[in-house]
């Protein structure tokens, strides 16, 4: 690694000042496009909201200038401009229900996840002054992700929502416990993998010129996929399933520098998910459903409408969309969960879509500087297993909503309606500013 | 481990690219085929779910765009359905749209190239698009009039403005209410249509314009009438009338209706044998004539054009090179003859506006969102059938046979009136269809109309167009009269 010659570091601090200007701006210009349309527009509530985002944005800077003011400056704008374009997008679907007799206030009850959220993230800066802490709780992070994973599976508190069992109810609420078992196993991962990285890498014989893992270090591999297989099958998650298994394939990639792990891992997820499309139909119907979506008997049949319903929408919005508000996302069932994306694809166009997913990009892409500008392995492998665990997902949903790969539950970081998602997401971001900060501080290069 | 990280970072890019290219692919490239889907009802609700532009009448909207809370948006309203329905048409979200809701579907939805402009300055102050208001030229008193003068007969009346060609009635008879197919449940609209569709007086036909055809009967004698007059013949000229002519190369005899006597000496003027309707002095004329001189009168009339007023008109239809027999049953209204009611209101049109024929059409100006006028209809020629002296002459001897003729049911105290009436036999076993033709005042015409009752409507007793047509004639008339009085 180079030397740094220069002892002033720039911390970014008043970049992500800037920064987070334009991202409060892109919030309530939205939201205000989105009351115009709806004829709702009135400047008081209008106000209210742009002083709440405001505070939020200000609060949480001075809150990484107080306990990160080394963190990464382009991760927390491009999460916040995320956030707001999914609240005024909530919204906006919000109204569109109205407009047919259905109420909802998903518009509000997003707002407090985010603010939640954020405050989450907050007091991750607060409590884990070093990210390092972690480590130590490496195996209990495994035991916490398992279970979480499969907390669903239980009988009495595991509930089946749109035909995935994902969720599990508490006091009334449901919760995805997956998305927190997502942070909690790439910690377990990073641990685990950082520690035993020497023997995974170098032992194993040569095939073609390439070495492979011997089979008696297959274990952890194994135990991955079992579980992810569960997932698949007994909660008709592939979404979860693909996410939790590609996390760590990548991570072992990362640890051990072997190409050959994500070759035999791709090839063992590969042939688990052509075995349950085979053996169990629930599977296979979303294989088909995938494959041949605007077959007009698999559209009647029901099993690709929702799919469809989001194609032809996002369609209808071509290269520059309908505009906020002007559009149909109430048509597409789950317009602002699953299907968000879709809903973002109708209004703001290609051009809206492209824009979004450059700001995952620029997210994803912060969090893997993080993980090379770092000198710790373990910090290393966090950094980079949550970047790209955000990237896997939104893969996985987006590819799912644009026909790249088969439809799945998961939902979209940050613009998706729902508290769980929200909720983890932020914490993964808080751990990112901590890793970030860490990595950029003058005393640690020094 | 930065190198494999840098990977990965490059995997990540390659994954987001896909990303890029599958929506790129769905809302560019197929973005078409998507849109065209027959599953998409997105394209229909867009369609159906803008504010589609009123169709007024009289200045006031007669069908419109009611808000609603359902996926449409809009429900399409109607003040007086079945009244108009022939001229609106309906406007379905299962079997299309027909009539003006159909012809001017470009403008009431708002996309058509006259409202560009309007269309612009909505983009500019970001208004959604509207549909531009059509105005008809009927008349809201003269269509009443007319409909409930014709009552439940099955047939058809047109009133027309014989100066400008202005459609002041279309009224065709069973109607249907258009409201029972703008429903938004299919099944709902579907079983109204079928409904429609089953019953055997055909409700959805347009019988004015576009239904069957109907032969004319002695109607037809004023396109001969003024055949003769062009070739010659004046008012007192006399004609051969006899009480039963020989068709050549035939067995078939000729008699007139009720094989009644025209004129003890077998002579008659052009003008009575008009006022009587004389079956043999006009087949014996129009056989003197020759058929070419009578065909090129009645294309003069309009006969056989491809109108669209804008609904398309049928076509009527003459014989083709009939020989002397079938020419003498042509030129009673009889053997291939068949006219649209629309044809006829346009025969008496022509004579009433000195023997020029105004272009009939049915609407007046096209108004913008903004109420501004788009486009405004001009009146034009359609042609010149006959000169103003003939047109006179022939407007006196019609005079004649309201006054003291087979047309005396369409007298209006006051007012004179002229016109022709017909009895046209369809077949052995069925009732003849009953005409009447006519315009008034016959001095300074302000309308020309034509009544058809089909099978002589629901009539009980002898059916002729004298007796059956005529009245309906007198009140849509009078009604037309009252309108212009109070314009």
């Amino acid at each position: 690694m180079a030397t740094v010659a220069d002892v002033t570091v720039r911390t970014g601090r008043r970049a992500e000042l800037g920064l987070l200007g334009i991202a409060v701006l892109i919030a309530v210009l939205a939201r205000g496009l989105v009351d115009y349309h709806a004829d709702y527009l009135e400047l008081v509530p209008l106000a209210i909201y742009a002083g709440v985002w405001v505070a939020v944005a200000l609060g949480v800077h001075l809150a990484v200038r107080r306990w990160a003011a080394f963190a990464d400056p382009v991760l927390l704008p491009a999460v916040l401009a995320l956030n707001g374009i999914g609240l005024a997008m909530i919204r906006r679907v919000d109204f569109a229900y109205a407009a047919r007799g259905r109420d909802t206030d998903f518009g509000q009850v997003q707002m407090i996840w985010t603010l939640l959220g954020i405050t989450l993230c907050v007091l991750v800066l607060v409590l884990l002054r070093d990210y390092r802490l972690l480590r130590r709780f490496t195996y209990t992070a495994g035991v916490l992700g398992l279970i979480g994973l499969l907390l669903p599976l239980m009988p009495v508190i595991g509930t089946q929502i749109n035909g995935a069992r994902i969720w599990i109810s508490v006091f009334g609420k449901s919760l995805q416990p997956g998305e927190f078992a997502k942070i909690a196993l790439v910690i377990f991962f990073a641990g685990y993998l950082v520690s035993n990285r020497d023997t995974l890498a170098l032992a194993g014989p040569k095939i073609l010129g390439m070495r492979f893992p011997r089979p008696r270090d297959m274990g952890p591999l194994a135990l991955v996929w079992v579980a992810a297989m569960l997932v698949q099958i007994y909660e008709r998650d592939l979404g979860t399933s693909l996410l939790l298994f590609g996390i760590f394939v990548a991570m072992l990639y990362v640890a051990t520098e072997r190409l050959s792990w994500v070759i035999v891992g791709f090839v063992m997820f590969l042939g688990g998910a052509v075995l349950a499309g085979t053996l169990f139909s629930h599977v296979g119907a979303r294989y088909t459903a995938w494959l041949h979506a605007l077959d007009p008997e698999v559209y009647r049949s029901g099993a690709s409408e929702q799919l469809v319903r989001g194609l032809f929408g996002m369609a209808s919005g071509g290269l520059f969309g309908t505009g906020l508000g002007e559009g149909r996302p109430d048509l597409v069932p789950y317009a602002e969960s699953d299907f968000i994306v879709s809903s973002l694809g109708e209004e703001l166009g290609l051009t809206g879509l492209m824009a979004i997913l450059t700001l995952y990009l620029i997210i994803v892409h912060r969090a893997l500087r993080t993980a090379i500008g770092i000198r710790h392995g373990f910090g290393k492998l966090l950094a980079a297993g949550l970047g790209f665990a955000i990237a896997l997902q939104v893969f996985i949903v987006v590819g799912g909503v644009t026909r790249v790969i088969p439809l799945t539950g998961l939902t979209t970081p940050f613009l998706a309606y729902g508290g769980s998602s929200m909720l983890a997401n932020w914490v993964v971001i808080g751990l990112l500013l901590r890793i970030s900060d860490q990595a950029r501080r003058p005393d640690e290069v020094a | 481990m930065n190198e494999p990280v840098r990977r990965l970072s490059v995997l990540i890019l390659v994954l987001f690219l896909a990303l890029m290219v599958a929506a790129s692919y769905i809302q560019v490239i197929a973005a078409g085929d998507l849109n065209a889907d027959s599953r998409n009802v997105r394209t229909l609700y867009r369609e159906y779910g803008t504010f589609r532009g009123p169709i007024v009448v009289g200045g006031e909207s007669v069908v419109w765009s009611q808000p609603v809370d359902d996926p449409f948006n809009y429900q399409r309203s109607y003040s007086d359905g079945p009244l108009y329905a022939a001229a609106s048409g309906y406007y379905s979200i299962v079997f299309g749209s027909t009539a003006i809701e159909s012809t001017e579907n470009a403008l009431l939805a708002g996309t058509a190239d006259e409202l560009f402009w309007t269309r612009l300055g909505n983009l500019v102050s970001g208004e959604t698009q509207r549909g531009a208001s059509v105005e008809l030229t009927l008349s809201a008193e003269v269509q009443r009039a007319a409909s409930e003068s014709l009552g439940d007969n099955t047939g058809a009346v047109v009133a027309l403005d014989p100066r400008t060609g202005e459609v002041l009635a279309m009224v065709t008879s069973p109607t249907f209410d258009p409201a029972a197919l703008a429903g938004h449940s299919t099944s709902e609209v579907n079983a109204n249509y079928q409904e429609l569709l089953a019953q055997e007086d055909g409700p959805l036909v347009n019988r004015a314009i576009a239904g069957d055809t109907y032969p004319p009967g002695s109607t037809f004698k004023l396109v001969v009438a003024a055949a003769a007059l062009e070739s010659g013949y004046s008012a007192d000229s006399e004609l051969y009338a006899p009480d039963e002519l020989p068709l050549p190369q035939t067995t078939i005899t000729m008699q007139n209706y009720g094989g009644a006597s025209c004129s003890p000496t077998e002579k008659q003027t052009l003008a009575d044998a008009l006022r009587i309707s004389c079956n043999t002095a006009f087949a014996n004329l129009g056989m003197t004539l020759g058929w070419s001189v009578i065909e090129r009168k009645a294309e003069d009339f309009g006969w056989g054009d491809q109108l669209s007023i804008p609904l398309a008109v049928t076509p009527s239809r003459l014989p083709v090179n009939p020989d002397k027999a079938q020419t003498a049953m042509a030129s009673i209204g009889q053997y291939d003859d068949r006219a649209t009611p629309l044809q006829m209101a346009m025969i008496a049109a022509g004579i009433a506006n000195d023997g020029v024929l105004m272009t009939p059409y049915l609407v007046d100006n096209v108004r913008d969102s903004a109420l501004r006028i788009v486009d405004q209809h001009e009146p034009e020629q359609l042609s010149t059938p006959m000169d103003p002296a003939d047109a006179n002459t022939l407007t006196d001897m019609m005079v004649g046979v309201v006054d003291n003729g087979s047309g005396r049911l369409a007298q209006i105290p006051g007012i004179s009136v002229a016109g022709k009436t017909g009895t046209a036999e369809t077949g052995a076993d069925e009732n003849p269809h009953a005409w009447f033709v006519g315009f008034a005042p016959a001095d300074n015409p302000v309308v020309a109309v034509a009544v058809l009752l089909e099978n002589g409507g629901n009539a009980q007793g002898e059916i002729t167009g004298g007796r059956l047509a005529a009245p309906i004639a007198r009140i849509v008339m009078e009604a037309a009269i009252a309108a212009e009085g109070s314009r």
